[in-house]
């Protein structure tokens, strides 16, 4: 017999290191064409900081993304990333390379003023040129803002640096330890159907919501919930290290043992949607997202198996042997 | 919507990954090459005797052998206590005791079979709630529990539990047990390690935190980092399991030894059983509600298996504060964390880390204080969601919440129809 | 001992030195120098190193190098044509945002190329069947599926 069952969950996530004080810088150059050199520390694990970074850059300076390079392979001229954990790159990544692109904007302001004949604070940069305000008709472009400054003897180069305020520990009584850069939230709505024969539950259809502040690069954004959505379901239903913990016996030693999710595994009916509440400190009023796309589905299905079948199992991964377990105490 | 902000571009190396260019480290292969494999332990816990490597040693396609004497630095590598390779304490099955390189894999293995190794095996501690009791056998010598600045658990305390009990009209008292997970990146973990032509110290890596780790490295080799660098910044996949090392310490010894290129990979059987983990996490949660739907107090207990080693696991106790009570308002928060040890891999970071854990817990907590009220589960969450202002577990205060906008959008689309009352409310105004 | 195995990869005629216990990822990624096959776990349970083998995608960790002699194999390098155009799965892929690290993506691309080969327009059941033996933790299944169904329904043809 195949039970239906529906479950909601709504949760938090927090953005950056607990404590604080968790750095990342940025540099960013000027290249004889007038293309870009973005150089950053954060290592791309498929979560999408490259593109992020760049479309960040190229929203700070006004110029297209595809003037952007972005390279960040060797310690030798990458700068500081505390590390790609925490949903922090976004945020404070982010906030350095904004700090970068003004660097280079002033620097870029002090070169063209003699091209212009007019004072560094007479001049904007936007739309892929230096030009006068209120007269934009008298402008440099980037290309030879490029040529001229790497052949002519200037090295225009942005630096910039962000730091959340910290560190701090946990005062020792309360536990209190109120810095943090941003939260982000989710609500999630899951239908399963549990095989009551044989426990196995299949996730029917999924409905999400992520208020994650700005999506920098939307089709990022899609991948990660969507992808967040396949490890949430196999930690809710299949993934165990250790399958008899606190026992160490047959602990899972291949993909066969250890069950993620495959795309067998995935509702067939899946939606989501961004909402954004600007944060005030991250960039473009970004929060950092990421990790939380794994969190909601857990305790949503959960939630739903107990609508389908009546009885609620607390521990993940809840297995099929569990349902079935449960199923017959229930019987009793 | 910015001008290139808020674009669905695609992918920077979309286009290097549907065409098989992108590169990871073990695409990468060097001149000369040898491949490392490591004897790890047979033992959950025990005492090296003895470690004959003669035998390896001289095998032929056998180019070294490294052990614990052969660090040039430190031993030690992230928590002060764990080492590259063991020298005399075992602490989990699969510890790192020495290496081996040879011209090929099956050549290095065979090395590493020949290794003679007598180990005195004691008694180990799986389960931390054995692992508390004072009279457990101690995985490490200063004892079972970590220190926190506020005892042998992490403390938190904001209001008073028990007058927030006395205001509740229904108490619920649920435990939940969270098993172990593994990261399981396509990619296993591996890195590439040679001296290049400035006699500099190269490290192909699969890092998630290059600079952390050279700053962890560096004491490793005795070199400053003007004489190394890590070279990586595209990963098949981390997690949080590539926050730490397992292979780049090993790969640099060996290299800095030999003066050869290197590669150490582990297979998937070894990163599914010894790199680091998701640790158990049993919460105990006792909650009080009133009949209007405001969640009184929340009292938990948590025990956090940390594994052997500490290297992130009681930060993990830390993190999860802020969300004790989930992104709801709950005046009393009382909480009891343990990060204990045991003789397993290591408990660090994975997605989500420690607060999926306790999101788990207070997620279905509240569905249990909805039943016991007979209360709708998504009115329960409205009233206590968080608004701007609200003060968390942890006392930060709240800013640019957004759970009741989100929870209205799921609705919709999943076309519930909300109560007019629930649907006024904003995360702008309790 | 080793022997000469011949085989086609890529339209090509190649020949290599094999020993009998190399599997054709050992050959393909050790001695051939295509890297586009990953080694994800060595035991055939991921996927990452499927390659095209007369037509049809197989585990190449699983596979006995000296059983393809004679025959034809194909990585994704096989479908970028000189001209530098993509297979219209690739570019789908890249559009839809099917890739996120990128290692199971040339192998999940290989079974869902090798799908529409078969069968030019699936089911949705169909296509999910074909890649459900392409593991990718990174969680990529949804867009993989929004992507061949629109080369399945055109997208990308000439």
């Amino acid at each position: 017999m195949k039970e239906k069952g529906k479950g909601i969950s709504s949760i938090g996530y927090a953005t950056g290191f607990f404590g604080g004080a968790d750095p990342n810088q940025a540099e960013i150059s000027i290249k004889m064409d007038g293309t870009f050199d973005l150089l950053m520390g954060t290592s791309d694990l498929g979560q999408g900081c490259k593109t992020a970074y760049r479309q960040i850059a190229a929203e700070a300076l006004d110029v297209p993304v595809e003037s952007i390079a972005l390279n960040n392979s060797d310690t030798d001229f990458i700068p500081m990333c505390l590390g790609a954990f925490a949903s922090r790159a976004t945020f404070v990544g982010g906030n350095a390379i904004i700090a970068a692109c003004e660097d280079l904007k002033r620097k870029m302001r002090e070169f063209a003023a003699p091209m212009l004949e007019a004072k560094p604070g007479e001049l904007e940069i936007g739309d892929n040129k230096v030009f006068v305000k209120g007269n934009p008709e008298k402008s440099v472009g980037m290309a030879d803002i490029g040529g001229a400054s790497n052949f002519g003897g200037a090295y225009l180069i942005g630096t910039g640096a962000y730091i959340p305020p910290g560190p701090m520990s946990p005062d020792p009584k309360t536990g209190a330890m109120p810095l943090l850069s941003a939260a982000a939230f989710a609500a999630c709505v899951v239908e399963v159907e549990v095989d009551t024969e044989t426990g196995v539950v299949q996730v029917l259809k999924s409905t999400h919501a992520y208020e994650i502040g700005k999506a920098i690069s939307p089709l990022i954004c899609k991948g990660q919930i969507n992808g967040g959505a396949a490890m949430g379901i196999g930690m809710a239903l299949s993934e165990s290290a250790h399958p008899y913990w606190p026992s160490v016996d047959f602990p899972a030693d291949t993909l066969g043992d250890y069950v993620i999710a495959t795309a067998a595994d995935m509702p067939v009916e899946d939606h989501y949607e961004i909402l954004e509440v600007p944060h005030p400190d991250g960039p473009y009023g970004a929060k950092g997202f990421c990790e939380m796309s794994s969190n909601a589905q857990i305790p949503a299905i959960t939630a739903a198996i107990h609508d389908a079948i009546g009885v609620w199992i607390t521990e993940f991964p809840t297995t099929p042997e569990m349902i079935l377990r449960a199923l017959e105490d229930k019987e009793r | 919507m910015g001008k290139y902000i808020g674009q669905p571009i695609p992918r920077y190396e979309g286009l290097g990954h549907v065409t098989g260019t992108t590169r990871y480290v073990d695409d990468v292969s060097l001149p000369g090459m040898l491949y490392i494999k490591a004897l790890r332990s047979p033992v959950h816990k025990g005492i090296i005797h003895s470690l004959d490597v003669s035998a390896a040693v001289n095998m032929p396609g056998v180019a070294g052998v490294i052990t614990a004497k052969d660090i040039p630095g430190q031993n030690a590598y992230y928590a002060t206590d764990q080492p590259v390779l063991v020298k005399e304490h075992i602490r989990y099955k699969g510890e790192r005791i020495a290496a081996v390189a040879a011209v090929d894999e099956d050549t290095a293995q065979e090395a590493v079979e020949k290794i003679k190794l007598d180990i005195e095996e004691q008694a180990p501690v799986f389960d931390p709630f054995e692992a508390m009791k004072p009279d457990a056998p101690k995985v490490r010598p200063e004892g079972n529990l970590w220190e926190f600045n506020s005892g042998r658990r992490r403390v938190l305390r904001k209001g008073d539990v028990e007058k927030g009990f006395a205001e509740a009209d229904e108490i619920v008292e649920h435990r939940y047990v969270e098993k172990m997970n593994d990261h399981a990146p396509m990619e296993p973990h591996v890195a590439v390690a040679y001296i290049d032509e400035n006699d500099r110290l190269a490290i192909h890596t699969v890092s998630q935190a290059r600079h952390f780790h050279l700053t962890q490295l560096c004491p490793v080799f005795n070199l400053p980092i003007s004489k190394v660098h890590l070279i990586g910044g595209t990963v098949g996949g981390g997690f949080g399991g590539k926050n730490e090392m397992q292979c780049e310490h090993v790969a640099g010894v060996m290299a800095l030894k030999l003066r050869r290129a290197v590669k150490f990979r582990l297979s998937r059987k070894e990163d599914l059983l010894y790199s680091t983990k998701r640790g158990a996490f049993v919460f105990d949660y006792k909650s009080g509600v009133k009949k209007d739907g405001h969640v009184t107090a929340h009292q938990v207990r948590g025990v956090h298996d940390i594994g052997a080693y500490h290297t992130m696991g009681e930060y993990a106790v830390e993190k999860q504060c802020l969300y004790l009570a989930g992104p709801y308002a709950v005046p009393n928060v009382w909480y009891d964390g343990h990060a204990v040890f045991t003789n397993k891999p290591v408990a660090s970071s994975m997605r989500g880390f420690a607060v999926v854990n306790v999101t788990y817990a207070s997620e279905i907590q509240m569905n249990l204080l909805a039943e016991a009220i007979g209360m709708d589960p998504w009115e329960i969450r409205f009233i206590n969601a968080w608004r701007d202002g609200d003060t968390a577990p942890t006392q930060w205060k709240v800013v640019a919440a957004g759970l009741i906008e989100s929870m209205k959008k799921a609705a919709e689309m999943d076309g519930i129809e909300l109560p007019e009352h629930l649907k006024a409310m904003s995360s702008r105004r309790r | 001992m080793k022997y000469t195995l011949s085989f086609t990869l890529n339209g090509c005629e190649v020949d290599v030195l094999v020993k009998p216990n190399d599997t054709l990822l050992d050959v393909l990624r050790e001695k051939l120098q295509v890297l586009s096959p990953k080694r994800g776990c060595d035991t055939g349970d991921c996927g990452a190193c499927t390659v095209l083998l007369e037509g049809e995608p197989v585990r190449s960790c699983l596979t006995i190098a000296m059983t393809v002699a004679g025959k034809k194999v194909r990585t994704i390098e096989a479908f970028t044509s000189g001209e530098g155009k993509l297979h219209p799965l690739q570019q789908a892929f890249h559009e839809h945002g099917a890739t996120q690290c990128g290692f199971c993506t040339p192998g999940m691309l290989l079974s869902s190329i090798s799908l529409l080969e078969k069968n030019p327009k699936p089911s949705r059941e169909e296509i999910v069947e074909a890649i459900s033996g392409n593991l990718c933790r990174c969680g990529t299944y949804l867009e993989a599926v929004e992507a061949i169904e629109a080369v399945a329904n055109g997208e990308g043809k000439e």
